[in-house]
């Protein structure tokens, strides 16, 4: 399809997001294990969805999925709609920042909870700046050369890839509040957001549709953009449900007020 | 006994009922939204495929206007169950007036479709290669009914208010 683009497959770059991935999963388990014996046993369910999840953001990077990607827009659609809105949802589920200040001497774990009030975690993690990292970056992607430019540059491919993990996986800990969340905004606020965001999304859906970006072929930028439209659909319906049943959760009332009133 | 427990459960539901009535009329209007919206897209663009992802004459406002749009729907769709249970939870559903603000939901979905998204940003039309016509004024025409069926079971539910208030 396109003349020049770099071989990634059996590349450095793909050995180690590999070798990371392996990590990432060894790692966990070792931890939830070890900390298991001093606290409450680690639920088994956290490392199923942990596993899966990183196997989710590893299938994006490595493996024929990923060889496929790079001459099939469509291919590359489905890697983005698991690396940046499938796997971190999975993850998020796996509570890695509990599991980090469980295995960690309170000393570190001061240190760490001090990191995590700090002002700029605070600003990263306002829904609104997630979503503009998230949505924003694929906007960059898809509406200038930059992912033509990934096809010849391994750093930026790298960089890409890094960057739709790292800012699908803050977004959605900026609207569900599942690990470790220690600024915390209204459900009115964060469910603007959310809406905005999904916008956005199926916008530029839209907009690949009609103007396919650098390099992609018409009939690859229509079926990639109507995939990464319903795909988007799909796995934003699990995440404003979770979102919903929280707030459903945290609405409870304290007694039924049919009793109250009738006192 | 079981009777007892069910005369102060009708009894605290017709109270809630006062309290809450704005939240039934929220819970339904978004759920007609969110339903209206689903419709629209299981059946004309999966099943029928009348509609169109996207067409020649799609506008980039249209494009704007309708992933706002559609989002907005989805996510009601979704949250507008989760008002419902709450309500039930809280002994407060109204159904009658619930029921209302799902039509006047759809109707006014239905409409917006049909007139800003079909007509004025031509995101796409509700079948092709037709003449348009009898379609516009079905579709525009059903959710004009919508609407008002919903506006008339939501003018009853306030008079049932007023009447309550009164004898209260």
């Amino acid at each position: 399809m396109m003349n020049g683009h770099i071989q990634t497959t059996g590349t450095s770059f793909e050995t180690i997001a590999g070798g990371i991935g392996i990590a990432a999963v060894l790692l966990y388990f070792v931890m939830a294990a070890l900390t298991g014996k001093k606290f409450r046993k680690w639920p088994v369910h956290r490392y199923f969805l942990w596993s899966i999840g990183v196997l989710c953001a590893a299938a994006a990077v490595t493996g024929p999925l990923a060889a496929l990607a790079h001459t099939n827009f469509k291919v590359h659609m489905m890697g983005h709609l698991l690396l940046g809105m499938l796997a971190p949802l999975l993850m998020v589920f796996g509570k890695p920042m509990t599991l980090l200040l469980r295995s960690l001497s309170t000393r570190y774990a001061r240190l760490l909870t001090r990191l995590f009030k700090s002002r700029p975690i605070r600003l990263l993690s306002n829904p609104l700046t997630a979503a503009t990292l998230n949505i924003g970056g694929l906007y960059l992607l898809y509406m200038t050369d930059l992912y033509m430019m990934t096809h010849q540059s391994l750093f930026l491919y790298a960089l890409v890839h890094v960057h739709v993990f790292l800012a699908g996986y803050l977004f959605t800990i900026s609207i569900i509040y599942i690990d470790i969340s220690p600024h915390r905004f209204s459900y009115i606020y964060r469910s603007v957001v959310m809406i905005l965001a999904l916008a956005g999304h199926k916008i530029l859906s839209k907009y690949i549709y009609a103007n396919p970006p650098s390099g992609v072929s018409k009939p690859e930028a229509e079926a990639g953009g109507m995939l990464m439209y319903y795909g988007g659909d799909l796995i934003d319906l699990a995440l404003i449900t979770i979102f919903c049943y929280q707030w459903y959760k945290d609405a409870t009332p304290r007694a039924f007020p049919s009793m109250e009133n009738t006192d | 006994m079981g009777t007892n427990t069910e005369n102060l459960q009708a009894y605290g539901n017709l109270r809630n009922r006062a309290v809450y009535h704005a939240r039934n009329f929220w819970a339904g209007t978004f759920f007609g939204i969110g339903l209206m919206a689903f419709i629209d897209e299981v059946i004309f663009h999966q099943l029928l495929q009348w509609h169109h992802f996207y067409d020649l004459s799609t506008t980039q406002a249209g494009i704007f206007a309708d992933g706002l749009l559609n989002a907005f729907a989805w996510f009601v769709a979704i949250g507008s169950l989760f008002l419902f249970a709450n309500l039930r939870r809280r002994n407060a559903l109204w159904p009658k007036r619930w029921t209302g603000a799902v039509f006047l939901g759809a109707g006014v979905f239905q409409l917006f479709d049909g007139i800003v998204n079909h007509k004025l940003l031509r995101i796409h039309q509700v079948r092709y290669n037709v003449d348009i016509l009898p379609y516009d004024l079905a579709w525009n025409i059903s959710g004009a009914v919508l609407l008002l069926v919903g506006l008339v079971i939501l003018l009853q539910t306030r008079k049932t208010r007023k009447k309550a208030k009164e004898s209260s």
